[in-house]
């Protein structure tokens, strides 16, 4: 019920929205949660368990019941707590674990059978038989028991991650908040002031306080104006501080755009911040706690600040009758601000007995509230006094068992709160979180001056450890009565008395599990799941953990606390990976001839973060392996264009240049001519092969090495280790260049006639013979070229500077097409060097030696390099090792698949048979069959042997020939010619 | 014979502007990158300065001006830009041309931070990071270098395969930066 002149939510801005597809009006200001109240919808939400009807329980971000579903479709939001969601125009939100409806719910049976299903009842029951676990329990309890469900849907809002800096971070913009952030930005300092709130002030927003004679919300209005204003204080609301982490950085979630319509993919729906401080300042307030009595948890028993925040902010009454119960003098205010609202106040319980009226109302003193009626909502409430038993009708019960100091993010990195006595609840211990200082009422401080003062002195400590002056704030006037309490954990009696709304764990869970011997805090937890929903147990955990301590017959400091872990509140899967979906999962790399090739129609796949063409279709062609085939044919018969430009490519220059090569590489470069290019081969420290590659010679002291595509950076990272770390003594300078330079292999017997139509001087045989290097000049631009094959055929290299790749790659392709060539992509580039018995990663995968491909006599006896002595070792040079050899098909099946096993004529299938692998096939048009590289054990004593080859997988089996792995041109001719 | 014809980085992109910041590509023209050989740092230094009138700068500052600057690069390394490097300063430092590796990019215009802050975790307030500090840095997934060259202006160095990606992300993060209004 809405009350005129209450609130501060804008009557002139009227909102319309859905609620189970029925429509009701708010106003701007208004939460889900507000605006219903306001229509007089208390019922909200279903129980987790037992699907118990619940209404709102508080105000804030740590409710328990009123979890909401918002949005449809890939924009669905399950979960979503309504003290939280802000109404807008056209809203849509619906109730969760219901069915039909959330009036009428089957799965409401449970909560008759909530006999047998108290703590343990799981693990008790389902034990047996073992398979049914996975089958039938647990899909039938996960149906049963649950929280709100996504779509199914690729997500369509767009969510954004970003990084803030300050000297000051001040999480919470409460009183003590307000005034820490204003005696910081006055000093100069640059300020974070965050708040999960929409609107900052806090409970001043809620509470009907006077600072320095001004209303508590228009106090705090005219700080947070004061704060904008200015330059080096960032105010952020609606933003929750959610973890605290090494080096002063937290993590943040920033709801942008939930409270607006704005679904553009370009606005934001929320921002994950990573915010580093210097300093920062933890007043994030306390949280009022429950007291359990039987049936606690019907809708319109709430908390009596909510129901104080509902009244003072949102202008709404949660019922017509209301009634207190409570232990402490704070409560009390309830029923005078109902009072002066014009609402009835039936009576305030207060289970004290030296309990004071502070107003004209019904106070009955030394009681407790046994028990509660109504169904769907709150009837009446029944009073055990000494005498006996009164009935009190009434709609609206606000309780109150005290207020437990937020101390969650001092928990983060492993600090324990400490109990205090004079509050019964626990404070943060000093130090948890470095550079952090508590203040205000997580502190444990519950007046408002107590506050102010906090805030003020908590930011004088940070100013001097920042070690600046620290600006004149004065201390306004404000209330500063005394917190009395008397602890008051649960009312004694029969009947399920409520703790952890959310995952629906009651008293008797709690005494059951110690009972049980789950004594330890952490298998209490466990055992009843009290504290594990997704509000971690804000509302329950002390008072949960009192009444283990006494059930257990310790005292609450020895019993200890759980521990609360990041985040403070859910945070969305979808924030956490902000930016990192679709494009935004990787850079994607591309090449100067990217747009040309996808203009001819070439798929492209992925090598590394590079794009690189698979193979080039033309008119007609059914299938990649007919233009595969095509591109061959390419290559061997007339001339090929292909993108190499994804190699690595490191610059090395320096008198010590060819010192560093004879360490890394496993072969000699010191002794490489100037203008030659010279295959190598690295090791890694444990004598495997790293890496392979062609080195160039330019110049006395600069090299030009070039490394696959794949192991670029790895490469690159180990030339550093090994000039930072290994030899610093030498003088050698390394720089990628692999940008620089747009790189195309020209192959195949036309390939001269292709490059000396472009190139100003034409080449011949003699002075660039295979393996030559040098500078040349295209139409006056400098390129350099490389006679190198990884075909088998007469071949070159060509790079110029990136920016005429594009137009090089075209003319190249044109020149070529004109001769009967063409480009050719990775497939054929494949078949090739399969053909011609070159290896690739596919290979050279991180097992293998220099000895497993045959290159043994590749690592020089006149030198060591990098891994050549573990190289050395037995069990690397045994002739029983798998080692590289190529295979054929030779039986009736033709077909050769990477990745299947070798076994012996005879052998059964089994892995104990197993004596090899292969690991690249290509069916070659040039023999017209099927090609393999592999491994086999004894590879090279076995040349000639027939085998099995099994794909278990594909369930393929060929008979194969064991054979040398270069099948075309074993002698190199067509190389040279 | 045919003639080569030449591509910028971002194919020649025109200027996009997005709320208040404006992305261009720029062309620095010649960028070789410069490292001292062993014990050559002040001579380079040196030379550098009589030759072009910037020295070597420290870690995390550029030297020079628009027209031709310094950029610290990495461990003794920075890239001159802008000019083309004397041929005398070999005798010091490993040259290495570097005009076509990289894609250049300017963000300018208030609120180029806040872009910024939604690809970088680089700490970019005003008196920290201050005109003529710059950085190897993270740039949502790429190795990137940023410069701030003015009060409100941002050069932004990556990849030159990484072009697309680059204007992506920008684009996404001025997006997000220019709907909060």
């Amino acid at each position: 019920m809405r009350l005129r002149d209450k609130g501060t939510v804008d009557r002139n801005a009227p909102v319309s929205f859905t609620f189970d597809g029925v429509s009701y009006r708010g106003f701007q200001g208004d939460t889900v949660a507000s605006a219903l109240l306001a229509n007089g919808i208390g019922l909200m939400a279903r129980s987790f368990k037992y699907h118990r009807p619940r209404g709102v329980l508080t105000a804030g971000s740590e409710e328990p019941n009123a979890l909401i579903t918002v949005g449809r479709d890939g924009a669905t939001d399950p979960n979503v707590r309504a003290t939280v969601q802000e109404i807008y125009e056209g809203l849509e939100a619906r109730s969760q674990n219901a069915w039909p409806s959330l009036g009428f719910d089957v799965m409401a049976v449970n909560d008759l059978a909530a006999p047998f299903l108290g703590a343990g009842f799981y693990y008790k029951t389902f034990m047996w038989p073992r398979a049914f676990w996975e089958k039938l329990y647990e899909p039938i309890i996960r149906r049963a028991a649950g929280l709100g469900a996504l779509s199914g849907k690729a997500p369509t809002d767009k969510y954004e991650r970003a990084f803030a800096h300050c000297d000051v971070l001040v999480i919470g913009a409460g009183p003590t908040g307000l005034m820490a952030a204003l005696k910081a930005g006055r000093s100069g300092v640059d300020v974070i002031l965050a708040d999960e709130d929409s609107v900052m002030g806090g409970r001043l927003n809620a509470e009907t306080f006077l600072i320095d004679g001004q209303a508590g919300s228009d106090w705090a209005a005219t700080i947070v104006g004061k704060l904008a204003a200015m330059d080096n204080v960032r105010l952020m609301p609606r933003t929750t501080i959610a973890g605290a982490y090494d080096q002063g950085t937290f993590g943040a979630l920033e709801r942008v755009n939930h409270h607006t319509d704005i679904r553009d993919g370009k606005a934001p729906i929320e921002t994950f911040w990573r915010i580093v401080a210097k300093q920062s300042i933890l007043a994030a307030g306390a949280l009022e706690r429950p007291i359990a009595f039987q049936n606690n948890d019907r809708p319109g028993i709430m908390m009596a600040g909510a129901v104080r925040s509902y009244l003072n902010r949102w202008g709404v009454a949660p019922g017509k009758t209301v009634t207190v119960f409570a232990n402490n003098d704070d409560a009390h205010r309830t029923a005078l601000d109902m009072q002066a609202a014009g609402v009835h106040v039936a009576a305030v319980i207060d289970s004290r007995a030296t309990a004071q009226a502070q107003g004209n109302y019904h106070l009955i003193k030394g009681a407790h509230v046994s028990g509660t009626s109504g169904r769907k909502g709150l009837e009446s409430i029944s009073v055990r006094t000494s005498t006996g038993i009164d009935t009190i009708e009434t709609d609206c019960l606000a309780m109150s068992g005290g207020w437990n100091p937020t101390v969650h993010l001092t928990c983060h990195m492993n600090g324990r709160p400490k109990w205090r006595e004079d509050i019964a609840s626990f404070v943060p211990t000093d130090g948890s979180i470095p550079s952090m200082i508590t203040a205000g009422a997580c502190n444990g401080d519950f007046s408002t001056y107590a506050c102010l003062r906090a805030g003020l002195e908590a930011a004088k400590k940070i100013l001097s450890a920042l070690g600046k002056t620290a600006a004149d704030v004065a201390l306004p006037e404000a209330e500063d009565a005394p917190y009395n309490l008397e602890p008051l954990w649960a009312v004694p009696g029969k009947g399920r008395a409520w703790l952890d709304y959310q995952n629906d764990v009651s008293v008797k869970d709690v005494t059951q599990a110690a009972t049980e011997n789950f004594r330890s805090v952490e298998h209490m937890k466990r055992y009843t799941t009290q504290g594990m929903a997704t509000d971690q147990g804000k509302n329950s955990n002390v008072t949960a953990l009192a009444l283990l301590a006494d059930a257990t017959g310790r005292g609450i400091p020895e019993t200890g606390t759980t521990t609360f872990r990041p985040p403070y509140s859910p945070i969305a899967m979808a924030a956490f990976g902000a930016g990192a979906e679709g494009k935004g999962f990787a850079p994607e790399r591309k090449t100067t001839s990217h747009v040309a090739t996808v203009d001819a129609g070439a798929p492209m796949m992925e090598a590394g973060l590079w794009y690189r063409p698979s193979y080039f279709p033309i008119n007609g062609e059914k299938n990649w392996r007919q233009s595969c085939d095509r591109e061959v044919g390419y290559v061997r018969n007339a001339v090929g264009v292909c993108d190499v430009s994804t190699l690595g490519k490191i610059d090395i220059q320096g008198p010590d240049a060819g010192v560093l090569l004879d360490l890394v590489y496993t072969n000699v470069f010191s002794t490489l001519k100037i203008g030659r290019v010279r295959y190598g081969l690295m090791l890694r420290e444990d004598g495997y092969v790293m890496d392979d590659g062609t080195t160039a010679r330019l110049s006395e002291h600069h090299f030009v090495t070039t490394t696959t595509t794949a192991a670029a950076g790895a490469v690159m990272r180990h030339l550093e280790f090994v000039t930072q770390v290994l030899r610093p003594d030498l003088d050698v300078r390394l720089m990628s260049v692999t940008e620089q330079w747009a790189q195309f292999a020209v192959a195949g017997p036309k390939a001269r006639k292709v490059l000396n139509d472009l190139l100003d001087d034409p080449l011949d045989n003699e002075a660039w013979p295979f393996m030559a290097c040098g500078d040349v000049t295209l139409s006056g631009v400098k390129g350099r070229l490389f006679r190198i094959s990884f075909s088998g055929e007469h071949a070159y290299e060509i790079a110029v500077p990136a920016r005429y790749g594009y137009s090089l790659f075209r003319l190249l392709t044109t020149k070529a097409k004109a001769l009967g060539g063409g480009p050719y992509g990775m497939e054929a580039l494949n078949v090739l060097r399969i053909e011609k018995g070159f290896i690739t990663h596919g290979e050279i995968h991180g097992r293998v030696t220099a000895f497993d491909i045959g290159m043994e006599r590749m690592v020089s006896a006149k030198k060591d390099c990098i891994g050549k002595t573990l190289s050395n070792r037995v069990g690397l040079l045994n002739e029983d090792r798998e080692q590289l050899m190529g295979f054929k098909p030779v039986g009736a099946v033709k077909q050769l698949t990477g990745g299947a096993h070798l076994y012996n004529e005879g052998d059964e299938a089994l892995t104990k048979f197993n004596r090899g692998y292969l690991t690249s096939v290509a069916f070659s048009p040039t023999f017209g069959h099927f090609l393999a590289q592999g491994f086999v054990r004894g590879g090279q004593a076995r040349n000639g042997e027939r085998m099995r080859m099994v794909d278990h997988v594909r369930e393929i089996e060929t008979i194969v020939e064991v054979c040398d792995p270069v099948f075309f041109d074993p002698k190199g001719d067509r190389t040279r010619g | 014979m045919a003639k080569l014809t030449l591509k910028t980085p971002m194919d020649s992109m025109a200027p996009m502007t997005i709320g208040t910041v404006t992305l261009s590509e720029i062309d620095l023209g010649p960028m070789t990158s410069i490292s001292p050989y062993k014990g050559q740092g002040k001579a380079l230094s040196a030379a550098l300065k009589a030759a072009h009138g910037m020295a070597m700068p420290a870690a995390n500052r550029a030297t020079g001006r628009a027209e031709a600057r310094a950029i610290w690069f990495g461990r003794e390394q920075c890239i001159l830009a802008g000019i083309d490097a004397n041929t005398g300063l070999a005798v010091h430092a490993a040259l290495t041309d570097q005009s076509d590796g990289w894609t250049v990019v300017q963000l300018q215009g208030a609120g180029a931070a806040n872009v910024l802050a939604r690809l970088t975790p680089l700490d970019l307030r005003p008196a920290i990071f201050k005109r003529g500090h710059t950085a190897r840095t993270d740039l949502m997934h790429m190795a990137s270098s940023i410069t701030r060259t003015s009060d409100d202006t941002f050069m932004i160095m990556v990849f030159r395969s990484m072009a697309g990606t680059l204007l992506h992300d920008l684009q996404s993060a001025m997006e997000g930066v220019a709907s909060r209004g």
